[in-house]
């Protein structure tokens, strides 16, 4: 993994997003090197949700190309795209655990369905993972039995299970406290650090970016497109655009967008 | 590449320190990881130390780490002091992660003995808080009409008139489809019976009573009751996930008022109004029927009329208000009292259409007996 360390592991070129004839972004050219902690930001409503699900494949684009590993997503046959997909772990925004299963039954289903291990392993396997996360022993909890904080740690347990090069997050640390959002940025952190994972996420959470994030990308709903890309730390002091620089200081100006994010 | 077939060897340093040697490659698909053959090489110590030492191994993913934290585990519960030296780093990380939390042990909820689900006894307490749950319902819901008919009630008309359009209009074509059809079978089936004693005129009487006393209501129930109730109970149990039911209660407003009345009331309004629709399609499709048996539409017209009498009339409408209650409250209870998990929003619409198509034929037969002793 090694030699291809600062080689870019997701690549996204001219991309435009659309809902029918509505603009959401226009061209979108950004790298995601690898093992990066990548945070896409930007105001409500700007779409960093749709970048994401662009990301995801579960949006077509209207224009440009989404490159995984220097190869195209979006012009690949389904077959390929799913061998892609079977490299990624993606949390939900609200977990997007099956609730009529156990967290037992969540983690073990990814095993089940693409690996080869016997139930016996998968059992161990599942035990190991919940750990991970801080969840050992609650493998015979459903969902609705655990709190908000814990669901969102069962589904990052579920996105591990098959060892993914890149992890998704959809706004992780929504609706937790500050203590709980705390713990799981430092446990998607130690979880990079250990399995060199590449991360993307979507988040607007200002402590989580500053603590975690080593790249990122701001994308502005005013002009339809990102104005800056680049280590928010460095953003928040040096960026030319006096958005960027209000969102990431958390200036109120009276404006759309820092009432909004006021919410 | 390749697999180096993977392994563990348990040497002993010293009486209190064993030392647990790693080779090959832990990956998926190999065999090594059994906890219970290294349990049965540590068996008998009770102090010590085991050390886990990965000078020798191979490439390692999940497999490596479920068994290592497994040591762990057992070294805990047999108190033995747990180290590893030379792991790869990613592995000690994790390991260190996955240890971190102590597992947490679920409480022991031990299972009732089988004689307890066996006792009639307690069969007979589960039917009597099910009994004391619907009289609940029924009583919470007869407040809320009390309150409706003072005019103190929460209730909002437009939810109302949605109601009575999701029921009436948009049920139409599935009705007009059922009852054309109902009655077609029932021309046939009187057809061969009556054409024995040169009789077969009186398709028409039997259609006519039969739609109106019967069938066109129960199949309108029952068709109201899929379509309907499931809706409603489905509606419900996803606005109990959703904790919007707890809204509304914290608002001070009665669910019974602002969510299970109206549309409880739009289905008394709409199924009278369907149940008649349904008669006349059901005589139409009898017409047809008896057209195709050499009857003219005329005297199919002037005998059908002839046998239509207020008393059947009534009974299938009096039956189409009992059923529109039975088929609601079936809905909007099964919703009310829903889980708040994806399946138990299914499971709430399946119990819906059972128990309503239960009551409605329980209540059908209820009802002909009645009128059958005052001879209605």
């Amino acid at each position: 993994m090694t030699e291809r360390e600062d080689s870019a592991h997701i690549s996204v070129r001219g991309l435009t997003m659309a809902y029918g004839a509505r603009v959401i972004q226009h061209d979108l050219s950004f790298d995601v090197r690898r093992g990066d902690i990548f945070v896409i930001m930007g105001g409500s409503g700007c779409g960093k949700s749709t970048l994401l699900k662009h990301m995801l494949g579960l949006i077509p684009p209207a224009a440009g190309d989404i490159l995984y590993n220097g190869e195209s997503f979006v012009r690949a046959q389904p077959s390929e795209q799913e061998a892609m997909r079977r490299c990624w772990g993606i949390t939900y925004q609200s977990g997007g655990l099956f609730s009529a299963m156990t967290l037992g039954e969540n983690v073990a289903l990814p095993l089940q369905l693409y690996t080869s291990y016997r139930e016996e392993e998968i059992d161990d396997i599942v035990a190991y993972k919940l750990a991970l996360v801080g969840l050992g022993g609650f493998q015979a909890y459903y969902p609705s039995e655990i709190s908000g904080g814990m669901r969102k740690r069962a589904a990052l347990a579920r996105a591990i299970a098959l060892e993914p090069e890149i992890l998704f997050f959809d706004e992780p640390s929504a609706g937790l406290d500050p203590i709980s959002s705390r713990l799981l940025d430092d446990l998607i952190v130690q979880l990079q650090e250990s399995t060199g994972a590449t991360v993307v996420m979507v988040t607007h959470e200002l402590p989580s970016i500053f603590a975690i994030a080593t790249n990122s990308v701001f994308l502005d709903a005013e002009t339809h497109t990102m104005i800056d890309y680049g280590d928010p730390r460095q953003l928040r002091e040096h960026s030319t655009h006096t958005v960027v620089r209000q969102f990431l200081t958390r200036s109120a100006s009276g404006d759309a967008v820092a009432t909004e994010d006021r919410q | 590449m390749t697999n180096t077939p993977a392994g563990f060897n348990l040497v002993d340093h010293s009486d209190q320190q064993a030392v647990l040697q790693l080779s090959g490659d832990w990956v998926q698909g190999c065999a090594a990881a059994d906890m219970g053959k290294l349990a049965a090489a540590l068996e008998g110590r009770s102090s010590g130390e085991l050390v886990v030492d990965g000078t020798a191994l191979g490439r390692w993913d999940s497999t490596l780490m479920a068994f290592l934290l497994q040591c762990h585990a057992y070294c805990r519960q047999e108190q033995l002091a747990f180290s590893a030296r030379a792991l790869p780093e990613g592995a000690t990380k994790l390991l260190a992660l996955a240890t971190a939390v102590d597992t947490h042990q679920p409480p022991r909820e031990t299972p009732a003995p089988l004689t307890t689900h066996l006792n009639p006894l307690r069969w007979l307490a589960l039917a009597r808080d099910r009994v004391g749950e619907s009289l609940a319902f029924i009583g919470e819901l007869s407040l809320a009409l009390a309150r409706l008919v003072t005019g103190r009630s929460n209730t909002r008309f437009v939810d109302f008139r949605h109601f009575c359009y999701q029921a009436g209009p948009d049920a139409f074509a599935i009705i007009s489809l059922t009852s054309v059809l109902v009655g077609m079978i029932l021309a046939y089936l009187g057809a061969v019976q009556l054409q024995q004693f040169g009789a077969g005129l009186f398709v028409a009487n039997l259609v006519t009573i039969g739609m109106l006393r019967e069938m066109g209501v129960l199949m309108t129930a029952v068709v109201m009751a899929g379509r309907t109730g499931a809706a409603y109970a489905a509606q419900l149990g996803t606005m109990q996930t959703n904790e919007e039911i707890d809204a509304i209660t914290t608002m001070g407003i009665s669910p019974m008022e602002f969510l299970v009345l109206p549309r409880i009331l739009a289905l008394i309004v709409t199924m009278p109004l369907l149940t008649l629709y349904a008669d006349l399609l059901g005589i139409i499709g009898g017409g047809l029927v008896a057209g195709g048996m050499g009857i003219t539409p005329l005297q199919y017209i002037s005998q059908s009329e002839l046998s239509i009498k207020i008393s059947h009339l009534s009974v299938g409408l009096i039956k189409s208000v009992v059923f529109a209650i039975l088929i609601a409250v079936a809905g909007c209870r099964a919703g009310i009292n829903s889980g708040r998990s994806s399946a138990a929003v299914g499971q709430a619409a399946t119990e819906a259409v059972v128990t309503a198509i239960v009551y409605l034929i329980i209540a059908d037969a209820a009802i002909n007996i009645i009128f059958q002793q005052i001879k209605f």
